[in-house]
């Protein structure tokens, strides 16, 4: 019977564990499901990227408050998770507190220490963090497409970082032991006299309690993960690695078309010749869909934590337009959920919905010809996500597969047809400026 | 005005150090012709051995590649190519942002290799080099304020070289809107929005970016690029301040300042 407890716990984390993972298989299968890029060139700037901006948070100080609470949060993450190696082997061992004999009691009560007030600094920030999404009147925590699930989706990771963190306090509070040793209780010896009527029983109690809500809250916490904004916190890391590393006013050269031009320019190609081989369906020019997309794009589609510094920047946004960069990363997550859940659904198959990113519940035309191509949302993204990309793919697809470029710009075009121009003057008229003073 | 064309020089046997890409805007706007014999006043001043494609230039393409016709901007790149290789150009000077960065980055993949530079910062060069003597450039004290245009800064990561010109005049005061270099705002015209209506919103974007400037009380708004210029005068003039605040490209008041 005395082993009833370790199995129990043996039994949640191996369930956690399993559904994290197949959580994860998942997500590698649907950002599988986009086009192929080459992202394996310069590996050392791409290192060090990661290192700067993932790790280094180096992007998240352009704004300095949310950066600053945004470090502290994520520095007591990463170190807190240390506590959580003894938490498991504990639970498994049925120990109590492994690592005290091993590391003695000075080291132990150090890291404790540091825990703990770890501990309450993220749980101050992440209360500020609270305020400022539902309190204060900052305009991208108000936005449209932050109504819903996604506001909740917010406030529940919010929660969960201020549950966690209070029951890790309480637990060494609850510590009879600890607090008596005076072991690294730096934090927690404050909270301790809260519980100063209860027996040593019922402190025992607590101290279980907490120590059980807490490490299941975490097994919950990572598989909630998948089904939120907060990726972030581990697919920045490959976001920042694989992002493009080419001047951001480079936009690719569609390679289908060149082979086109190429043989249309061509003096000795005979426009008659049959294809050398069959070579099946014409490729599609742009996106309209998830998978016209490349997996990049659509890594960066769950990277997005949905913080909104892109729309916050991006000049289309801020006069009224319906384009919102935030809001075109949140639906090409959603429409690549859709059709994962239907490829489940049909024995691994895609099954025609008759819907697609572009279009009716997504994305919208209006949205696609606000952009300025300036670039804001790409230099703002703390990740480096580039939902610029994915607006000229859009592009693309509009004007080359369903001609339905805005009348102005068809008349534009045309005019760089016809006389090399994007206004109607005659190429002949090229120099009359040098006569013109 | 000296302009040396390429075929010209061609037919006499003679290669220029450096093209000078006019673009579609330098060539044909009101406006931005003022800048294209901005820029070649300064070139002669410095006695820069250039030429201009004239009527053998077209359209870089830039405006149909942002507005989806990838197809329209490689035709016209293609072509492009061909006639720069076939004059063995190896240098490219060119006013406009864009053109600047689709030479740049995206002519060389298609067989458009060339070492491709902003008017700013060829001009940055011919100072530095002393080529330009720029010691009686005088602007009266002036105070001026810097938009950085997209396809320069954040595209292309130049902020300085803009800035290194003004500041080289005499009597310019610079002074930095709240968003400027890489957090700089759009003026509205890139991706082909120059040619098109904005989409409906609560206000036009180049108007939200004239108020940015006006927050300097500048004497001038400088820019590089003839879209921005024909933006922010248009903003400028929405605001009723075109009295008081003039909007020039740094080629021009570089020009103005050294009385050319």
């Amino acid at each position: 019977m005395q082993f009833i407890p370790n199995i129990i716990f043996i039994l949640l984390l191996g369930i956690g564990i399993y559904y994290f993972a197949s959580n994860v298989k998942k997500l590698v299968r649907n950002i599988k499901l986009g086009k192929d890029v080459d992202r394996t060139d310069q590996k050392s700037e791409r290192w060090s990227n990661m290192i700067r901006i993932a790790l280094g948070q180096s992007k998240m100080v352009r704004r300095p408050v949310s950066g600053f609470l945004h470090i502290i949060v994520y520095v007591g993450f990463i170190i807190i998770n240390i506590e959580v190696l003894e938490i498991i082997l504990d639970g498994i061992l049925g120990t109590h507190r492994l690592f005290l004999p091993v590391l003695g009691a000075s080291f132990y009560g150090f890291l404790i220490g540091t825990f703990e007030l770890l501990a309450l600094l993220v749980f101050v920030a992440v209360v500020v963090f609270w305020i400022r999404r539902n309190a204060m009147n900052i305009q991208r925590f108000l936005s449209k497409e932050l109504k819903g699930w996604s506001k909740n989706d917010g406030n529940n990771i919010l929660y969960f970082e201020m549950v966690l963190m209070a029951l890790f306090l309480i637990m060494n509070a609850t510590d009879v032991h600890l607090q008596q040793a005076g072991v690294g209780n730096v934090i927690s010896q404050f909270i301790y006299p809260l519980f100063s009527g209860f027996s040593l029983e019922s402190l025992h109690v607590i101290e279980r309690i907490s120590w059980w809500i807490h490490v299941v809250g975490i097994l919950i916490f990572l598989n909630y993960l998948y089904y939120s904004k907060h990726l972030h916190i581990l697919l920045a890391f490959p976001n920042t690695f694989y992002a493009n590393l080419k001047p951001k006013g480079q936009f690719s050269n569609n390679k289908n078309v060149t082979k086109e031009v190429q043989l249309m320019m061509d003096p000795n190609a005979d426009p008659y010749a049959a294809p050398a081989e069959d070579e099946g369906e014409p490729e599609k020019f742009g996106a309209s869909d998830v998978t016209d997309l490349n997996w990049v794009q659509l890594m960066n589609a769950y990277t997005c934590t949905e913080c909104g510094r892109c729309s916050s920047v991006c000049p289309a946004n801020l006069t009224g337009k319906e384009l919102s960069p935030r809001a075109i990363m949140m639906k090409t997550r959603d429409r690549l959920e859709e059709v994962g859940k239907n490829i489940d659904a049909n024995k691994g198959t895609f099954k025609d919905d008759g819907k697609q990113l572009l279009g009716e519940g997504y994305i919208t035309q209006e949205e696609i010809w606000a952009c300025t191509s300036c670039n804001a949302c790409v230099e703002e993204c703390p990740v480096n996500i580039d939902p610029l990309s994915i607006i000229m793919d859009m592009r693309q697809y509009l004007v080359m597969e369903e001609s339905a470029a805005p009348q102005e710009l068809n008349a534009m075009m045309q005019n760089v047809e016809n006389n090399g121009a994007p206004w109607q003057y005659s190429q002949m008229d090229r120099l009359n400026w040098i006569n013109e003073e | 005005m000296t302009v040396p064309v390429m075929a010209d020089l061609f037919a006499e046997g003679k290669e220029p150090d450096v093209l000078f890409w006019v673009g579609s805007a330098g060539s044909f706007d009101d406006r931005a012709k003022k800048i294209t014999r901005a820029f070649v006043k300064i070139l002669n001043k410095a006695k820069v051995n250039f030429a201009v494609l004239g009527i053998e230039e077209s359209s870089s393409g830039d405006a149909a590649k942002r507005a989806g016709n990838e197809f329209l901007f490689q035709m016209q790149a293609i072509t492009n190519i061909e006639v720069l290789n076939a004059y063995n150009v190896k240098k490219i000077v060119t006013a406009c942002p864009h053109s600047y960065n689709t030479l740049k980055n995206e002519y060389p993949e298609l067989g458009g290799k060339y070492e491709v530079l902003h008017h700013t910062q060829f001009i940055e060069e011919l100072i530095n080099s002393k080529q330009l003597d720029v010691s009686s450039a005088n602007i009266n004290n002036s105070t001026i304020t810097f938009h950085d245009p997209c396809y320069l800064g954040r595209a292309n990561s130049e902020y300085n070289s803009p800035r290194a010109i003004i500041k080289a005049m005499a009597g310019a005061k610079l002074m930095e809107m709240k968003r400027a270099k890489n957090n700089s705002l759009c003026c509205g015209a890139g991706g082909a929005q120059m040619f098109k209506e904005p989409e409906k919103g609560a206000m036009d974007i180049n108007d939200l970016r004239t108020q940015d400037a006006l927050e300097t009380n500048p004497d001038i708004i400088a820019t590089g690029c003839p879209f921005c210029n024909t933006m922010l005068t248009d903003g400028i003039k929405n605001k009723k301040k075109e009295e008081s605040v003039q909007v020039k490209d740094v080629a021009e008041l570089l020009a103005e300042s050294l009385s050319l």
